[in-house]
């Protein structure tokens, strides 16, 4: 922990204008720069979920072709998942984890500009490839061989890309590592940290060991193709299920770095709508660290029909399921907050209830897919679809949202319109159920994902299907515009914003000025967010 | 001034240099493997910037280092990125540590047409009996031998072994205060390095010219040459950084109690030993 002050270096020269942003080593603006750059990605990425659903309004082909299709259905994924979510969280960090725990700024500012430098420049690559001959990769995000080896010039633009992603991935994650064991002030023992630097901590863990992983697997595709190795090649001995291994050896810890800090910043909105602290904050800690270690011995739940041995796949199903035991423990916890509190229902609460409510949608048709018969006949359906959307919209999306609406006055120092802040949860999420419930029932009448294509008794769903997807996407406009008047002015917020909040980001001016704790806070349990004994 | 305060940078020039030299790297890469002769030039260009910019940048840091600039907590926050750094270093080798596994345990075995893969065996790749090292039931890269255990690799553990004491020695001296010791334990480090690397460039170019052992060799020449050249790679970037960190132990860079550089590099230095251990053990000897 650091007891003394901080030396800024920032005398001598001050960049003005773009240059300014290419060289800041501030958290505050590194923080602005993801969470902007995610909100553009957010709009690219939703633009092509919009063809998707263009072309499925109506059986038979009619807007794109096939491989074009396809090609949306995986830059999608990639867009979403690592321009959108991910750095969204990531920008949510920067921005809120030196506030919370006291410290002057991350802990290695330098490199934290370059975690956030790599991602245009990552994107552009692969956002490039549309507008190659052959086009963007068509084989799906997860890129399972052979089909992703059979792509045309694409491909090896798409693994650099990834490999860039990873590595600016592993650095933010090294960084909130080292500012939260580091820099925290005097008195923020770790059990007195808000649960978003707890939830953060345990993702950061995650990323550092799973990102590695990933870039391993696209390097074996990539000599595959290149090189003449047979890592997924049966007649050299190699085996393409073992791509899916480590793939989702990978990819499951890699769901759970994208809804681990969304609990996070449920955990921190609920108390403070409900005028009480958390409840059950040690479980809620322990809950997260027995997610995060569950999440490393369940990847196999997404290859049930690939062919396993029996016994492998009965433990990777009760692995799985024993996951929605912490996650049980979360829901409830969340809920016990709010019992007898005097809750308001501001935008930032509105958004976390969706949350609440929608996750455990999500979650409850993971346990479901969960169940080894059963996923034989959901894998590759649209219900799969549907569920990783309700975890990853209602769930990812929606916590993003609502620490946005959340922390934006802190940012800019004006109010949001509360008006149009509750029209944009109420329209969003009556249109995202519009969206993806019908999902459920294409899938479990057996509709298969990745297909521009389908069978004519589908077609009501899916149109209703497309609607709900034109209407929440545009809705999202709504969005930017609350961001854009908030940040332009607005009735002036006070230092605690919200009546209920606590913690040490309440106790900085809003907004925060451009240096925030050069001289450490005091940490005792009257700041403390959270604990027990208090409630 | 700075004296016990956390030393904030105002502004990052590297940064930016750094991603334009990935950026063109990259695209030079994926240029190259697809045959476009621009490709080569590119990577050079990109490789180029991002080793003007490695080296600008850690100027700048031991600049900074060195005119004391950095309290205690600073330090702590530089130890806590490089082990980090070296966690995730070793997520990545336990891929292809992962992949080796698998093929053996599971991959070959079913193609043998054991446990489930009986059917596959039979009408797949009838004849083909499971056995390691192995090229794979359509024997991609023709027929090859494998480098023993106990003949050069061995003595490869041993001089990297003997690498790992020396760079304690040197760690011991460097506390002691005594520098001639520290430079020449830290040079003999060094020439251990290198003679590792040169006896592996030797049996790659044995494996190649001699054995018909290649990169093409199903999954044996696969899970071989990518683990241990990986492994070389790694072993490069660390002499380099034991080179530049012994010139500054020349340059008297380092006092007694504070060498956080040179730590680091140590650090960085066991776990590519480790690494070899793991790779002797289940590469070469089982
Ligand atoms: C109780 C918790 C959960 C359980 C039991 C669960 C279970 C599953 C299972 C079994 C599948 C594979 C379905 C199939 O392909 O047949 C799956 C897919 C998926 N899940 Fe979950 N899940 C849970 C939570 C989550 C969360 C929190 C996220 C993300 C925030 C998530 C994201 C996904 C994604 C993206 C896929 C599809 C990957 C793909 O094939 O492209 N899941 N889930
Ligand atoms: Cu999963």
């Amino acid at each position: 922990m650091s007891e003394a002050t901080t030396h800024h270096d920032d005398h001598h020269d001050h960049p003005k204008g773009l240059w300014r942003w290419v060289v800041t080593t501030n958290h505050k603006d590194i923080g602005t720069l993801y969470l902007l750059f995610s909100l553009v990605m957010f709009l690219i990425g939703g633009a092509m979920a919009l063809v998707i659903r263009a072309e499925l309004f109506a059986p038979g082909l009619q807007l794109v072709n096939p491989d074009f299709f396809n090609q949306m259905t995986t830059m999608h994924a990639l867009v979403m998942i690592f321009g959108a979510v991910m750095p969204a969280f990531v920008g949510l960090a920067n921005w809120m984890v030196p506030l919370m725990i006291g410290a002057p700024d991350m802990a290695l500012p330098r490199m934290n500009n370059w975690s956030f430098w790599i991602l245009p420049f990552a994107f552009t690559i692969l956002l490039s490839t549309l507008f190659m001959p052959t086009g963007a990769p068509a084989s799906g995000w997860t890129l399972y061989p052979p089909l992703s080896l059979q792509g045309g010039n694409s491909f090896a633009f798409v693994i650099f890309a990834i490999h860039l992603m990873g590595i600016s991935s592993i650095m933010g994650a090294i960084n909130i590592v080292a500012t939260i064991l580091n820099m925290r002030a005097p008195g923020m023992t770790l059990l007195r940290m808000p649960l978003f630097i707890w939830t953060w901590l345990i993702t950061a863990f995650l990323l550092i060991a799973v990102m590695p992983v990933l870039a391993g697997a696209v390097t074996m595709l990539l000599t595959d193709r290149f090189f003449g190795t047979s890592f997924f090649n049966a007649a050299g001995g190699g085996d393409p299920v073992l791509y899916q291994h480590i793939f989702w050896f990978f990819g499951h810890p890699e769901v759970y770095i994208m809804i681990l800090p969304a609990f996070g910043i449920v955990s921190e909105i609920i108390p403070t709508f409900s005028r009480k602290r958390l409840f059950g904050y040690t479980s809620m800690v322990y809950a997260t660290a027995s997610i995060a270690f569950l999440s490393f011995i369940v990847w196999a739940h997404h290859m049930f029909t690939v062919g396993m041995p029996l016994g492998a796949m009965l433990f990777f199903m009760y692995a799985t399921m024993v996951i929605a035991v912490p996650t049980g423990v979360k829901i409830f916890n969340w809920i016990a907050t709010m019992w007898r509190g005097s809750m308001t229902f501001e935008t930032p609460m509105l958004f976390a209830l969706g949350f609440v409510v929608m996750f455990t949608i999500g979650g409850l048709s993971g346990v479901m897919l969960a169940i080894v018969p059963a996923d034989f006949q959901y894998h590759d359906s649209y219900f799969v679809v549907a569920h990783f959307h309700y975890v990853l919209v209602t769930g990812s999306v929606f916590a993003i949202m609502a620490g946005v609406y959340y922390w934006l006055p802190k940012w800019t120092g004006h109010m949001y319109d509360e008006r149009l802040g509750k029209i944009h949860f109420w329209w969003s999420t009556v249109w995202v159920n519009v969206l993806f419930f019908p999902q459920h029932y294409l899938g479990l009448a057996g509709m298969p994902r990745r297909i521009p294509d389908y069978a004519v008794q589908f077609t009501e769903f899916n149109m209703i299907s497309s609607i709900g997807g034109f209407m929440f996407g545009f809705g999202q406009l709504l969005f930017c515009y609350i961001i854009w008047k908030c940040a332009r002015g607005g009735e002036p917020a006070s230092a605690r914003v919200w009546e209920g909040s606590r913690g040490l980001e309440w106790t900085v001016p809003s907004p925060a000025p451009h240096h925030t704790f050069d001289t450490p806070p005091v940490v005792d349990d009257s700041v403390a967010v959270h604990k027990d004994e208090l409630t | 001034m700075a004296q016990g305060s956390y030393y904030v940078p105002a502004t990052a020039k590297w940064p930016i240099v750094g991603s334009v030299g990935l950026f063109i790297m990259m695209i030079g890469a994926a240029n190259w493997l697809n045959g476009n002769p621009i490709g080569p030039w590119l990577t050079l260009i990109g490789s180029v910037v991002v080793i003007f910019m490695t080296f600008g940048w850690f100027a700048e840091v031991i600049r900074e280092s060195e005119g004391g600039l950095y309290s205690s907590a600073v330090d702590t926050s530089f130890r806590q990125g490089m082990i980090w750094f070296i966690f995730s270093e070793v997520m990545f080798f336990a891929a292809f540590f992962g992949a080796l596994f698998y093929a053996r345990m599971f991959a070959v075995p079913w193609l043998g047409g054991e446990g489930t893969g009986a059917m596959t065996n039979e009408l797949l790749w009838p004849g083909f009996e499971a056995h390691w090292p192995t090229h794979g039931p359509a024997e991609l890269g023709g027929d090859f031998q494998t480098i023993p255990a106990f003949d050069l690799p061995l003595l490869n553990t041993l001089i990297l072994l003997t690498s790992g004491v020396t760079i304690t020695l040197a760690h011991w001296a460097l506390k002691r205060g005594q520098r001639t010791a520290l430079v020449l334990w830290m040079w003999s480090t060094i020439a251990l390095g290198l003679l590792f690397l040169s006896i592996q460039f030797y049996e790659y170019v044995h494996a190649y010219r001699d054995l018909g052992l290649t990169l093409g060799s199903g999954i044996y020449g696969s899970t071989f040459f990518m683990l241990t050249g990986f492994h070389g790679l790694h072993v490069i970037l660390g002499t380099i950084m034991l080179i530049v960190i012994t010139l500054r132990c020349m340059f008297g860079h380092f006092t007694a109690k504070n060498h956080f550089g040179f730590e680091a590099v140590a650090w960085y230095w066991h776990f590519v030993d480790v690494v070899w251990l793991g790779l002797f053990i289940f590469v070469y000897v089982i």
